[in-house]
């Protein structure tokens, strides 16, 4: 019986692993097919202004994964130490500040922290990856922070008065039962970071904002569109991404 | 041997536990009780330092606990507690290998380890190994944190009040079968428990404790028989006596040598009633009981194939290793003055009779006097 729910749960992960990859394969065939790009635009808004941006989405989408990559490993690589100091004996009397920070590094405009790491750093990609990466702490430290917490006190009990140490218990006990918790932090984190990380063309590192931007200050529509709908397709393939990692490195036991 | 030598521990005002000296000899089964906040439980988590003393010592085998590594005091140490702790997202058998690995153990005897203790503790190793603990049920998943507790063969054994969490039922052969496989693996057991039919079921030593202080530290037996205190009277209940029942094995009173016969043999049958016996049980051609006949029933001319009581014996008969105090509440529940007594699978051994019983619970040696049954008649069988 466990034996067929390992299988069904292994059939479950190869197709939406082979789902994931299509769906990849097919974005980016649209999105380096111009001519397709522009006739699908042409349509929906006719020719009396031109709607399609001139740079092409196959420099732009690169850009802006790039970014979305950077600050959300950044993030990540910030986040979830912190997450697991804050829940060990030497740092759980910071869990209150460092949950008041990252919640302010939330609630703070991430244009604002663009507007002043600007004046400080200048044109490029710098000031946004700050940007993003204070605005996506939030769910990765709360996620870490939750995942940890909700492991069983008996389980972790059970394993000190086996004579597991502090390390042994975290990575053989606590970060395989939090996992799940952490990851759909962290998905929350990099989804939010791919429709935010548009703000990045205000200081001229280009992106899917770049077309949005221009759109807005020029009153093109097309422009606007081209953009928004791409970031919204990335997010979603960054969403799925994200979750089909979770199936692979998630414990089976917290499955059904 | 684990000696407590003045042991004291103390959270800012309040004495947890307070100059506690107790020595538990090796293969003895101690178990500390006494009501809630008493200190039971912090004594036990002191013995495998999860919790250090405040003050005074703990010796295990005259090593000072105090100059161990805790890890590596922990490793020889087997510890199972209540809500079992079997880690959620590891197989039966990857929690069962949790101490041999941290030990380093050779894979190929982990994995017949393992299976050893999976059938010690009564689950087949085929059908469980693979299972995640969310798959057993509550009496399974005790099992598993018993034999996990005993993967790497450690001496000392400290169970936290490992059968709380189960229904009655299973409380009960859960007790049954950690006395079995005691009495093979001779483990020095420190045992925490709020249950006095518990401790006495299954302690060679009771440790009553209150308020952080020791109250007597006893057999079973002396503390049933001579409580030194007001409290440890009150504790151990009015009915001293029953509970003493619960220490004395069937076996340890059953009489032998009963009218048997065949129940597919009529003729036997006759010729068995005629014997002096009241009672003739009545058994099958693989010695598995079936029932009883009551002589004086046939003396009124009913045929002997009439006069047979057929029984379960499931139902109507106890088992050797059983306690006294069960087959009493059987011959209770069913209205019998005796039970039969059958090993598993149903064979019959012997019988229990009541005034056997009644003569334990007085404190008499009868369990000690010989019980092969030669006294026709006195050996009342059935009956309402």
């Amino acid at each position: 019986m466990e034996a067929a729910a390992t299988l069904a749960h292994a059939r479950r992960r190869m197709i939406a692993t082979t789902g994931i990859v299509l769906a990849v394969v097919i974005f980016f065939a649209i999105v380096a097919n111009q001519a397709l790009v522009a006739s699908m635009l042409i349509a929906v808004f006719g020719t009396a202004r031109d709607p399609v941006f001139p740079t092409p989405l196959l420099d732009l989408t690169p850009q802006h994964i790039a970014i979305v990559i950077v600050s959300s490993a950044l993030t990540i690589a910030v986040g979830l130490p912190l997450g697991i100091w804050v829940t060990r004996e030497s740092g759980r009397d910071f869990r209150d500040v460092v949950s008041a920070g990252v919640d302010f590094g939330q609630v703070f405009p991430p244009i604002a922290v663009l507007a002043v790491m600007f004046s400080a750093w200048g044109l490029g990609p710098a000031p946004a990856i700050l940007a993003l990466f204070l605005y996506g702490l939030f769910p990765v430290v709360s996620g870490t922070v939750a995942g940890l917490e909700a492991v069983p006190p008996e389980v972790i009990d059970a394993a000190r008065g086996m004579g597991m140490g502090n390390w042994r218990i975290l990575f053989v006990v606590e970060l395989p039962l939090a996992m799940g918790v952490m990851l759909a932090g962290i998905r929350t984190s990099v989804i939010v970071n791919v429709g935010t990380a548009t703000v990045a063309a205000a200081t001229g590192a280009g992106g899917l904002g770049l077309p949005i931007f221009t759109g807005i200050s020029t009153e093109n529509i097309g422009y606007v569109v081209e953009g928004a709908v791409t970031v919204s397709v990335l997010a979603l393939l960054f969403d799925g991404a994200i979750a089909v990692l979770a199936m692979w490195l998630a414990p089976e036991s917290s499955l059904d | 041997m684990i000696s407590l030598e003045h042991v004291t521990k103390r959270y800012g005002d309040r004495m947890a536990v307070d100059d506690l000296s107790i020595e538990i000899d090796d293969g003895d089964v101690a178990v500390l009780i006494g009501p809630s906040g008493c200190g039971k439980t912090t004594t036990l988590r002191m013995i495998n330092r999860l919790i250090e003393p405040t003050s005074g010592r703990i010796l295990i085998d005259g090593t000072d606990a105090a100059t161990l590594k805790p890890e590596e005091l922990r490793q020889h140490i087997g510890y199972a507690i209540q809500s079992v702790g079997l880690f959620p997202h590891l197989t039966v058998a990857e929690n069962i290998a949790t101490v041999p690995k941290l030990l380093g153990w050779k894979t190929a005897r982990i994995v017949s380890r393992c299976e050893e203790l999976l059938a010690l503790v009564g689950l087949d190793p085929a059908q469980y190994s693979r299972k995640y603990p969310r798959q057993l049920s509550g009496g399974e998943a005790q099992r598993v944190g018993v034999a996990r507790a005993l993967a790497a063969d450690p001496p000392i054994l400290l169970m936290d009040e490992p059968f709380g969490a189960v229904d009655p039922l299973n409380r009960d052969r859960l007790q049954g079968e950690f006395l079995r496989i005691q009495r093979d693996l001779k483990k020095t057991v420190v045992f925490v428990t709020h249950d006095v039919d518990e401790a006495i079921r299954l302690a060679d030593k009771i440790a009553l404790m209150r308020d952080g202080h020791l109250e007597q530290y006893d057999s079973p037996e002396q503390l049933l028989d001579h409580p030194e205190t007001k409290f440890v009277h009150d504790f151990v209940g009015a009915d001293a006596a029953l509970k003493r029942l619960g220490r004395v094995r069937v076996d340890s009173v059953m009489r032998t040598g009963q009218a048997t016969v065949r129940a597919d043999q009529p003729d036997a049958i006759e010729a068995a009633c005629a014997s002096e016996s009241r009672f003739v049980y009545l058994v099958d051609a693989d010695g598995v009981l079936v029932g009883w006949i009551d002589s004086r029933v046939l003396d009124r001319g009913t045929p002997a194939a009439e006069a047979a009581t057929r029984v379960d014996w499931r139902q109507a008969a106890v088992r050797p290793d059983g306690s006294l105090k069960e087959a009493l509440a059987r011959m209770l529940a069913l209205g019998y003055r005796s039970l039969p007594v059958v090993a598993a699978g149903g064979r019959l051994l012997g019988h229990v009779t009541l005034s056997d019983v009644e003569k334990t619970m007085e404190g008499g040696d009868a369990h000690l006097a010989d019980h092969t049954d030669n006294e026709a008649g006195s050996i009342g069988g059935g009956g309402e």
